[in-house]
């Protein structure tokens, strides 16, 4: 279908051993880069048009020109590997099968950033990529890809694997920071950012598995190369984590700017058992839902996307089908919101719990006339009215799923019937 | 003041503290330590991780308490965490923890009167695309039905496997070794 940049060699046989990573081609990019000028490394990555794959979408070589590197503190590069959003599976992928390529774009990070150490902070319950990642970076070590003068070079970087224990937060990045310090992973308030006031107050960048990954082609191939893929705004590649009622879920690549439909149609295979499609959530649980009548026009990339009224985000595609009942979809995601909040503000540590009991009543057929209102106002609440977005993530399917589809809530509330697909067992919790 | 227990985790705890410019980062590896060594959080593993990177016992129980995966009572020595967010959900995810609930005759967070048997829902896991799923210990068991499930529970009560991801030794137990992989196209 498209170009494939990250996932051309995750089928090879000793792909995750250091062998089989330079038999591939790898450690091309790292070589080139180390050659350059660390600010002609941040250049080529800002033409390269690399945006930030973690979610937000902000311009990568951007953003690390915003870290300062005359402070005299020491700077520190992390690896966000704490693939939480419900949807998103995609570098997971990439540390299980080619974690060499995640490694090889830090170093080069690294090295852009002056960086002569960086973490990874891989979610707890990715044990298997936790120990692919874990074998790497020992085999890096002793082939002298990580360690004092890498590959003969005069930069030395050295390389630390921590693991979370279960806390969606700590994908944002200053709570992934206070995590990483010991601390609960609760947000920081902005500014001062990271880049200036970091890990240990130190400039920091928090970049995602998925953007580093893609450095290795940039310096190998050239930017033009990736420049030269996807669309005017938004370039390269991007992992698409497809899940829900389709034929073939699965991590797929594909050219930014693919069509939607197609994507869900032919990459997909459909959705299942010859059903019709209803709703699809393109990128991971926090972005607003398309209905199937909205995705006719739609590209997978960041503006087309954006008109369409919603985001690419992480690339979570969740797709759903004519049964799907939307206030069952909307309780389920209240209750993710509310358990993962991390209870610092009030806004979204109260008012989280407060969505998820409404669906709950009107999911089981207890809803009043009102409660949608209720629902809206409490959003308008939380949202913008806390330190950082896990609120607005929050309020964002909640709100969206009404809209979409209005009549399903209203006519719940106004024949007080339950749920006859109910999505999730009554545990009494 | 701290336990005899935890000697066998000091070698591997100057290791872990050794990596981190500032020694409090350890804390968590520390936790993963404890809970391996007792089963769970208890009060003196909370106390001789505060001894060894001088911080209060609160905040080491303030971090322990703000983390779901370190657990605040034992479980079973095969632990079902059944992922219950949108994609497993829409899969069949409800079969699943009912299914459990069948087998073991257990509510969640209960376990079972010979200690190997306990289950519980938790939020998304990370492995959608392979839903339904569930983790027992630190093996993610993916694509499941509940006559998969089935084979599994009875295969794990026959061969009791390690599926726990050893933090003592930093090596795989030999279950992990089997580990199911994500989907990939």
């Amino acid at each position: 279908m498209s170009k494939k940049i990250l996932l051309k060699n995750v089928h090879n046989q000793g792909q995750a051993t250091f062998d089989g990573y330079v038999n591939s081609g790898g450690l091309l990019g790292l070589k080139k880069a180390l050659k350059k000028d660390p600010k002609e490394v941040i250049e080529e990555v800002k033409n390269s048009g690399l945006r930030g794959r973690g979610g937000a979408g902000f311009p990568t070589g951007v953003k690390w020109g915003f870290v300062p590197r005359d402070t005299g503190k020491p700077v520190y590069l992390i690896c966000n590997a704490d693939e939480s959003e419900p949807g998103t599976f995609k570098d997971r992928v990439i540390m299980e099968r080619d974690p060499f390529l995640m490694i090889e774009g830090m170093i080069i990070a690294a090295y852009a950033l002056g960086s002569s150490l960086s973490f990874i902070y891989v979610r707890g319950e990715y044990s298997y990529p936790y120990i692919k990642t874990l074998e790497a970076i020992k085999e890096a070590y002793s082939k002298g890809m990580l360690g004092k003068n890498i590959l003969g070079s005069n930069f030395s970087h050295e390389m630390v694997l921590h693991r979370g224990a279960g806390a969606y937060i700590c994908g944002e990045e200053t709570g992934l920071i206070n995590s990483l310090e010991g601390k609960k992973g609760q947000p920081r308030i902005k500014p001062p950012f990271p880049a200036v006031k970091g890990l240990y107050g130190c400039p920091t960048c928090v970049n995602n598995v998925e953007t580093l990954a893609v450095l290795p082609f940039i310096f190998s191939e050239g930017w033009e190369a990736y420049a030269a893929l996807g669309t005017e705004k938004s370039k390269g590649t991007k992992l698409i984590s497809a899940s829900g009622h389709i034929n073939k879920p699965g991590v797929y690549e594909i050219e930014l700017g693919y069509p939607l439909k197609e994507f869900l149609e032919v990459e997909c295979g459909g959705v299942w058992k010859g059903r019709k499609l209803k709703a699809v959530i393109p990128g991971g649980s926090s972005v607003p839902v398309l209905r199937a009548d909205e995705i006719e026009k739609v590209n997978l990339d960041y503006e087309s996307l954006r008109d369409a009224g919603t985001m690419l985000g992480s690339g979570g595609f969740i797709v759903l089908d004519e049964t799907a009942d939307m206030v069952e979809v909307a309780r389920n995601l209240a209750h993710f919101y509310a358990h993962e909040s991390c209870g610092q503000c009030t806004p979204c540590r109260e008012g989280g719990h407060w969505v998820e009991k409404v669906f709950t009543r009107i999911s089981k057929g207890r809803g009043v006339p009102g409660d949608m209102e209720l629902v809206d106002s409490m959003c308008s609440q939380i949202a913008g009215h806390t330190i950082c977005p896990f609120g607005d993530a929050l309020v964002t399917p909640a709100q969206s799923l009404m809209k979409k589809f209005p009549e399903e809530f209203k006519d719940r509330i106004l024949n007080g019937s339950k749920s006859t697909n109910p999505l999730n067992y009554e545990l009494g919790h | 003041m701290t336990d005899k227990k935890f000697d066998v985790c000091e070698k591997r705890a100057e290791e872990i503290i050794a990596q981190y410019p500032d020694k409090h980062s350890a804390v968590m590896p520390l936790l993963y330590l404890v809970q391996e060594q007792s089963g769970c959080i208890t009060e003196e593993g909370i106390l001789w991780v505060s001894g060894k990177i001088d911080m209060a016992p609160v905040h080491v129980r303030e971090v322990a308490t703000f983390y779901t995966m370190y657990y605040k009572k034992p479980v079973g020595r095969f632990h079902f965490q059944v992922c219950r967010t949108l994609s497993c959900a829409l899969r069949g995810a409800r079969d699943v923890t009912g299914y459990l609930k069948e087998r073991f005759g257990l509510e969640p967070g209960e376990v079972s009167l010979n200690g190997l048997w306990s289950y519980e829902e938790v939020e998304c896991l990370g492995s959608c695309g392979t839903a339904p799923m569930c983790q027992v210990n630190d093996t993610f068991f993916e694509n499941l039905t509940v006559e998969k499930l089935g084979r599994i529970v009875d295969r794990i009560e026959a061969k009791k496997p390690n599926l726990k991801l050893s933090v003592l030794r930093d090596e795989m137990g030999d279950g992990l070794q089997g580990n199911p992989k994500s989907e990939v196209i």
